[in-house]
């Protein structure tokens, strides 16, 4: 009983910063919903953001690089391997509850499959047998499930301490820091466990490629427009992959009927014939 | 005589053949772009390999660049609108700048391949020649993709254009370049000065 009351108070309290925060991020600015099949950049807010980033270098530049970079140092190889593996797994359970609100099923249970191999047989989740099965690929979240739903990509949005993203997706990130069952599980070994493992995560990320991010944060003349070219079409990338069509349409003239830019910029469309110039 | 008018006939019947075949044996297909990107692994990886200095390997990598990839259409499409106005000598500057810019910078970027796999996947037409995917492995991170653009319109088949993960190299490149330009004011003889020095 008490244990009831606790867990739907606490319900609550996610619904309101939920709530507060999608009210925040809709206030703003309203896109056309056709805007994520483009490659161009919807950025209005790009002083704000371009404040965020900078705040966020000096954030990766005396914490989070030296401390990644140290990580990967000390700690062993296949051991940063197997942290990063299970934050990947313990992921998972709020993944499926991604996947069901997605109406697929199917990937719901490879998710929870994948779960219980890996916690099981892959030793509380430090590796990953379940990837030997052949089953196809794992990799969803809140923001995907609002895409799904028909939700816009929103403006881009750079989000402290987290990077870029965009309006969608930044209320995906929030969602997702609650959706994971894992977190109501009454023996779980700690509070957030899913946030520290995925810290410990993007840290292994951040200091093996240490170097190629460092180019892109560092040697770049506009850093932030590079982070938020790459992360867009990556993230469109993503979501299009299971969709044949709205993959093809990110190769289909992406620039037509802009109304920002007078000139229709050729260059804009990758598939665009560049012999033709 | 019916002879030496044959012999003569045949002698321009093979001419012609001779002068049609090369556009025959290079015609584009879906194997033949799929060999191309094949080759540029291999190349890659022999390099890779090979333990030489990082500064050999820079230079090998500018070599493979030039070798399979059309590189004077992908530096006029990276430096855009302003590729319009620029002399043919900027253009030129620009490209050779752009060519070791690129070795440099992506060259230095395969360190991380070592020990990984590249898998050629599928090919398929697109409008300038064909979109070749595959699909790469590498140690402790899930398989990504990286596509590649090929086409023969160049003369002969080169890759003009890479993704990674739906990342698209030249538009990235672009962007980049517009920043170096914007930060110089326009000045491209400035930019082709420091490119040479980047990456």
């Amino acid at each position: 009983m008490g244990e009831a009351k606790i867990v739907s108070s606490r319900f609550r309290l996610k619904h309101l910063v939920v709530l507060s925060l999608m009210a925040v991020l809709s206030a703003c600015a309203t896109t056309p919903p056709e805007q994520a099949s483009r490659s161009d950049v919807f950025d209005p807010y790009e002083n704000t953001n371009r404040g965020i980033h900078k705040f966020n270098l000096g954030v990766d530049r005396f914490l989070f690089r030296p401390a990644s970079k140290g990580y990967v140092k000390i700690v062993p190889d296949p051991m940063v391997t197997s942290f990063s593996t299970f934050a990947e797994n313990i992921s998972l359970p709020g993944q499926a509850v991604d996947y069901l609100l997605q109406g697929n099923p199917k990937q719901m249970g490879n998710a929870l499959l994948r779960f219980v191999i890996n916690m099981t047989v892959g030793g509380f989740g430090l590796s990953a047998p379940a990837d030997e099965l052949n089953l196809p690929p794992v990799d969803t979240d809140f923001g995907e499930t609002l895409h799904v739903w028909g939700v816009g990509e929103g403006a881009y949005v750079e989000l402290p301490f987290y990077g870029p993203s965009t309006q969608r997706d930044a209320i995906g990130v929030v969602v997702n820091l609650f959706s994971n069952p894992i977190n109501f599980s009454p023996t779980r070994p700690a509070d957030n466990l899913g946030v520290y493992a995925e810290i410990v995560r993007r840290m292994g990320d951040r200091g093996r490629f240490s170097d190629t991010v460092d180019s892109i944060l560092y040697e770049s003349a506009d850093s932030y427009a590079q982070a938020r070219l790459i992360y867009l079409q990556n993230r469109r990338f993503e979501l299009a992959r299971d969709d044949e069509d709205a993959y093809l349409d990110l190769y289909s003239d992406p620039y037509a009927e802009t109304g920002t830019d007078p000139v229709r910029d050729p260059y804009l469309d990758p598939y665009e014939d560049p012999y033709a110039e | 005589m019916l002879n030496n008018e044959l012999n003569r006939r045949h002698f321009i019947a093979a001419g012609m053949a001779l002068a049609v075949l090369p556009a025959h044996a290079f015609a584009q297909t879906e194997a033949t772009a799929k060999a191309l990107v094949g080759n540029v692994v291999t190349d890659i990886n022999r390099v890779i390999e090979s333990g030489k200095s990082e500064k050999a390997m820079l230079r090998d990598f500018e070599k493979i660049f030039v070798q399979y990839a059309d590189v004077p259409i992908m530096a006029r499409y990276a430096l855009g609108a302003d590729a319009r106005t620029a002399s043919p000598s900027q253009l030129k500057q620009f490209t050779k700048a752009f060519q070791g810019y690129i070795s440099r910078k992506y060259g230095r970027r395969f360190r991380e391949f070592i020990g990984g796999e590249v898998n050629v996947r599928n090919a398929r037409k697109i409008k300038a020649g064909y979109e070749v995917r595959t699909m790469v492995k590498l140690r402790g991170s899930s398989p990504f993709d990286v596509t590649f653009l090929v086409s023969d319109k160049s003369g002969r088949e080169k890759f003009y254009n890479m993704f990674i993960e739906g990342v698209n190299l030249l538009l990235t490149e672009r962007t980049e370049i517009g920043a170096m330009l914007d930060a110089r004011k326009g000045n491209l003889n400035q930019l082709i000065k420091d490119l040479k020095k980047t990456g």
